[in-house]
């Protein structure tokens, strides 16, 4: 199948500072995509490319088969886009604004993508329903950035941006609102990249995790894939005497053998735990930035 | 179906939508009925001083060229601050982010801006019809040159406040240059007083700018004929009203779609974010 979205060495130089240093990596057809990385790391940098808004310095990309440099009006009612901080439109009502924007979509429907999607359908899907009357000043944050999204995919867009879409959102706002996503790629096969600082969050949601630091791609794959690739990360706790120790073992299970065999019945409080995602992040990002990971040694509590 | 058109249709609604928010809106139309009834003030205040040289109410003639500076004010300032706040909110790029979005959102604010010295011109000739004397709007000419001085009014001034609005980096730095712009440009246009006791050299500089003209403009369309007699050259010069104002139109519209995309071209989420946190340091 065409991939959605294509970068290749994709580089970034604003005077003499290098932002993206030959960024590649490809999205198919309704995949979910996490962009994560440190801040500066260069991740707003890419996406502001990928949407359009933003030249590059050198590198090849396609966004939907189009150079997003010269995309035209045609190619932009095939993108959605949901940046970090809207504040616009705040004397609008909810309904009146998505009918509104939607209507900029209407000559751009095809056989098989209707545009732009029925706003009632739209209100009950990022659940806004009881909301569609009030003013968009007087929506709550997480509301707000519902509506965000719903603008964002007003026009049924194939590829649709997130930059930090849940930031402020309390735990069932953000359920709710993974909910939405899952179905956009699951019924509407839309590709989505999103950026997040939630680890947890690309987890759960994102097929792929693309790790970005210092303008590089430093990992490619699924959560799963990059726990394994970094799997001499297992953290092993226990106590012995009354203190407590950490430690980072390649091989967890030699590493438990061998502690019994050394310390037998006085080994207590034993804990084996596989990399999370977020300890895979910490060390790949060490690696990268440090060149080399940082021991995990035990330590006196 | 054309996206052009369906863009430009969906403008006139959104100009429209905006436009019936800022009537009920308290804030933004005490703000209209503040600054039209401070004019009103100043008006009926000089309604028994005459225009020197004639028996003609200097606050009839004040009231007339106030609608002339309305037009610069909404055309220009309003215009021009709408730009520069929308830009800071993110609603501009908003516009950039949807299928031919620009055209609609300059076309609603073209819609709105032009409803709003609609308004304030109808609220302004009807207070001033009560109140004041000698306003010629019976015969039809009156109005046909008031149509056409306010058309071209507004083809003369709203680019000019794209054009301004996409210069000025902020909402905070924009209100100064305004006040400096139109404080200044007020005084030497003829508004309050007639131009023609003014030195000369100002008489000049007056006379660049459109302001000078619209009053004059709404002067020949809402006063009587003899007081030509009190204005440069004895005459209402509807020819060159019209070829300054159309002269300021043409340069506007030439420049401000290349300043526009310019503007729009700059626009990114973390430009829009970039301005938030300077707003907020300072706050």
């Amino acid at each position: 199948m065409e991939d959605v979205l294509e970068v290749r060495d994709l580089r970034m130089r604003y005077g003499k500072t290098d932002v993206l240093n030959g960024v590649s990596f490809a999205a198919r057809r309704g995949e979910m995509l996490a962009l994560l990385g440190p801040n500066g790391a260069g991740k707003t940098t890419t996406i502001e490319i990928l949407e359009g808004f933003r030249m590059r310095s050198a590198g090849e990309v396609s966004v939907l088969g189009t150079d997003p440099a010269h995309g035209g009006e045609a190619w932009r009612a095939r993108t959605g886009v949901v940046l970090q901080s809207w504040r616009d439109h705040a004397k609008w009502q909810v309904r009146e604004l998505l009918a509104h924007l939607g209507r900029y979509y209407a000559p751009y429907s095809t056989a098989s993508v209707t545009r732009p999607w029925d706003v009632d359908d739209l209100l009950e899907t990022v659940g806004l329903t009881a909301h569609a009357r009030k003013r968009v000043r007087n929506l709550s944050g997480g509301q707000r950035r519902r509506l965000d999204v719903a603008i964002g995919i007003v026009g049924r867009p194939e590829l649709l941006f997130l930059d930090e879409p849940t930031v402020g959102f309390d735990p069932e706002a953000r359920r709710d609102f993974h909910d939405v996503l899952h179905r956009l790629t699951d019924r509407e096969q839309t590709t989505i990249l999103l950026t997040t600082h939630d680890l947890d969050e690309a987890e759960r949601l994102a097929d792929r995790i693309l790790i970005l630091v210092g303008g590089t791609i430093i990992a490619d794959g699924s959560a799963d894939e990059l726990a394994r690739a970094m799997s001499g990360q297992s953290e092993v706790r226990w106590s012995r005497d009354g203190q407590r120790f950490v430690h980072a073992a390649d091989d967890a299970t030699a590493f438990v053998r061998e502690l019994f065999r050394q310390y037998g019945e006085s080994v207590e409080d034993l804990e084996v735990r596989r990399a999370s995602l977020e300890d895979t992040y910490m060390a790949l990002v060490r690696l990268a930035e440090h060149g080399a990971p940082r021991k995990l040694t035990a330590v006196a509590a | 179906m054309n996206p052009t058109l369906v863009a430009a249709r969906a403008g006139l609604s959104r100009g429209w939508i905006e436009f019936k928010q800022t009537l009920t809106r308290p804030n933004d139309l005490i703000a209209i009925l503040v600054t039209t009834g401070g004019f009103l003030v100043a008006m009926i205040w000089t309604r028994n001083t005459h225009v020197p040289g004639t028996d003609f109410s200097l606050g009839t003639t004040m009231l007339v060229s106030v609608l002339g500076l309305n037009v610069v004010v909404y055309g220009v300032v309003t215009m021009g601050d709408l730009l520069v706040v929308e830009r800071e909110d993110g609603t501009l790029l908003r516009a950039k982010a949807i299928p031919n979005g620009m055209l609609g959102y300059l076309v609603g604010k073209v819609v709105n801006v032009s409803g709003q010295v609609a308004l304030v011109v109808a609220i302004t000739l009807l207070i001033g019809a009560f109140l004041f004397t000698g306003l010629a709007i019976g015969s039809p000419g009156s109005w046909l040159t008031l149509a056409w001085v306010l058309v071209l009014g507004l083809l003369a001034t709203l680019p000019l406040g794209a054009v301004l609005g996409s210069l000025f980096p902020s909402e905070r730095s924009a209100g100064r240059w305004w006040l400096l712009l139109l404080g200044g440009l007020a005084a030497i246009s003829g508004i309050f007083y007639p131009i023609t006791h003014l030195p000369v050299f100002l008489q000049w500089i007056g006379q660049v700018f459109p302001m000078y003209w619209l009053g004059l403009g709404m002067r020949s369309a809402l006063l009587p004929n003899a007081l030509a007699a009190v204005e440069l050259g004895h005459s209402w010069r509807h020819l060159a009203t019209f070829g300054v104002l159309s002269a300021w139109a043409v340069a506007g519209l030439m420049l401000a779609p290349v300043l526009l995309r310019r503007m729009a071209r700059r626009e990114s989420g973390s430009a829009v974010a970039a301005r938030r946190d300077k707003v907020m340091g300072r706050a």
